[in-house]
């Protein structure tokens, strides 16, 4: 059973299979064009493949956005030492939930795009590492694993599931590799990048559950049929995950452009209760926060750099007139606060004053300056924090005070939040 | 310290996974594995897991200090996780959260005095389109309501 009930806009790339009978299954998957695109792979030079995922203009779907062939390209071709793929299954970007359903519908779709990535760059092993509340999608994992292992299709190629422990900073590539190792998932400094040393300090190729999930499609299909889904430079479709104030909320397959005002009006049925739409978060709690009159937009990944956001993980958060800003930028930071690994001191300083701040503004007991305090402590931490989870926190709190600055005013001294009696 | 024929064998199988000289890697899955069987991450866990990958208990206590879902505590039989971030939080998981504290009387981390449930306010748990969410022993439970959650915690009290 899928959890939401498909929307007639989307196309179905990655998501083809999803409500099939037994899905997760290496027979469901053969009868549905499954390790079509890996035997075609098998006769491809590891360049070709490289060279058709570049056409595609896959990008990296967990956050950066960066092009996965060029990523792929990285990894030195002639290395001593072994090479590895690693998945990036730790999802965890507040408004994300998309991997969840590709590993749990179709773990082999994943499972084939790890073994043509590893084909491309000439990898011996590969580990998925699954965030440790996940605990479910390990055991179906596993088994799709037999089930190739059994069937062929893994060939020399070890392939294994690596459960996490509950630590956001380890969807974060370098402190996943720590973690991977047995450590603290602290991030390491960079370069070297994990193409050169990743893994075991071994070349290293590593990825969201999403792109590789992509990759069987762009070898199968063409990198330029892929490419014809999106918009210029950002090639195919993306796993959107609508949350919060929608009429219809739910994972969707939809083109890279879509527009987000579309998203929300035909795909999400509109926002709840008839009410008017305040501001979306477009990629996960990470991304600056649109206001009403900014959603008018395409949602790829160029489109939304320029409107001063990004696009993320795909988790695209609704709110509507009623939702409190600084009780949302207030919860994120008690998010961040408690999630920064603490090995650098802008990331863990910066957070916890921002949190104290924010808190207090929402209570109602700040001080007028604490307002310009709060974007100051802000723009202190942008690009002085040793991995992206400082700005992470730091750029939408930057957005939330700059947009909605009325609404932190009005919870000066004194003034009770009106949030609560809205939401009641 | 002895362990489950099961367990044995899942630690068997972890430490293939990964390079001879590199065991250490199977750290972190084999406490996760043991506190489920065990209930939480005693001493002698820690010493044991040490010996068996070579290395100092120290590094694996910085390790169990890290992670969210270690602990060295035990939790109740049903450990009850209540998302309030954001996504949750629109739909009325801070709502569900006070309710559930306030009808088993406990806080964030605690236990019922009969062992039988524990609480939790956690942060995303990956199911956003379909909050607000709770986890009960790594089982998702969506689209929460209060009456649901009274429900599920008045069968959870009863449950063996």
């Amino acid at each position: 059973m899928l959890y939401n009930e498909p929307s007639p806009l989307e196309v179905k790339v990655l998501t083809r299979r999803f409500g099939l009978p037994d899905s997760a299954s290496l027979q469901t998957y053969l009868a549905h064009d499954g390790y079509v695109a890996l035997r075609k792979a098998q006769e491809m030079s590891p360049e070709e493949i490289i060279e058709e995922v570049k056409r595609s203009n896959l990008r990296g779907r967990g956050g950066a956005g960066f092009p996965t062939g060029l990523k792929w390209s990285f990894v030195p071709r002639h290395s001593e030492k072994p090479k590895y793929v690693v998945v990036n299954a730790d999802e965890g970007e507040p408004g994300t939930c998309k991997d969840r359903l590709l590993m749990e519908y179709d773990p082999h779709q994943l499972i084939e795009g790890v073994l043509i990535a590893a084909r491309a760059v000439g990898a011996r092993a590969g580990y998925i590492y699954i965030r440790g509340e996940y605990r479910y999608l390990i055991e179906i994992v596993d088994r799709a694993i037999d089930e190739a292992r059994a069937g062929g299709y893994l060939g020399e190629f070890e392939l294994y599931t690596h459960t996490g422990a509950g630590a956001y900073e380890c969807g974060e590539e370098s402190a996943l590799l720590e973690s991977l190792e047995g450590k603290r998932g602290v991030p390491r400094i960079r370069p070297p990048f994990p193409a050169v040393a990743g893994a075991f300090g071994c070349p290293t190729v590593l990825n969201n559950v999403e792109t590789f999930s992509a990759v069987p499609a762009i070898i199968r299909d063409g990198g330029e049929a892929f490419a014809a889904l999106g918009t210029p430079k950002n090639g195919g479709t993306r796993l959107f995950c609508l949350s919060g104030h929608v009429n219809r909320p739910g994972v969707y397959e939809l083109p890279l452009g879509f527009n987000l005002l579309r998203m929300i009006e035909e795909v999400g049925g509109g926002v709840r209760g008839g009410r008017k739409l305040k501001a979306v978060i477009p990629g996960g709690s990470s991304c600056p926060v649109l206001k009403a009159d900014e959603c008018d937009i395409a949602m790829d990944y160029d489109s939304l750099a320029r409107a001063g956001s990004m696009l993320g993980s795909g988790g695209v958060i609704v709110m509507d007139e009623s939702t409190c800003m600084v009780r949302v930028a207030a919860r994120l930071m008690r998010f961040y606060a408690h999630e920064s690994c603490g090995w650098c001191i802008p990331c863990r300083e910066g957070t916890t004053w921002l949190r104290k701040l924010l808190a207090r503004i929402h209570e109602g007991a700040a001080r007028a300056r604490d307002i310009d305090l709060a974007g100051d402590v802000a723009r202190n931490m942008l690009g002085r924090t040793f991995c992206p989870l400082g700005d992470a926190a730091a750029m939408p709190t930057i957005a939330f005070v700059e947009k909605f600055r009325e609404e932190f005013e009005a919870h000066l001294e004194g003034q009770a939040c009106a949030c609560e009696v809205a939401h009641a | 310290m002895t362990f489950s024929p099961q367990l044995e064998e899942r630690f068997a199988s972890l430490i293939k996974r990964y390079p001879p000289d590199r065991r250490r890697a199977a750290l972190v899955p084999m406490l996760l594995y043991a506190q489920d069987e065990l209930g939480q991450v005693s001493k002698e866990l820690v010493e044991e897991v040490a010996r068996r990958l070579e290395v100092q208990p120290l590094e694996v206590e910085e390790v169990v200090g890290y992670y969210s879902m270690l602990r060295r505590q035990p939790l109740g039989r049903h450990h009850v996780q209540i998302c309030t971030n954001v996504s949750c939080m629109l739909e009325g998981g801070a709502e569900l959260w006070e309710h559930a504290c306030k009808k088993l009387g406990i806080g964030n981390r605690q236990t019922t005095p009969d062992g039988r449930i524990s609480l939790e306010e956690v942060e995303c748990q990956g199911a956003c389109s379909w909050g607000p969410a709770l986890l009960v022993n790594y089982r998702y439970h969506h689209h929460m309501t209060v009456e649901k959650l009274d429900r599920l915690l008045d069968d959870l009290r009863k449950l063996e």
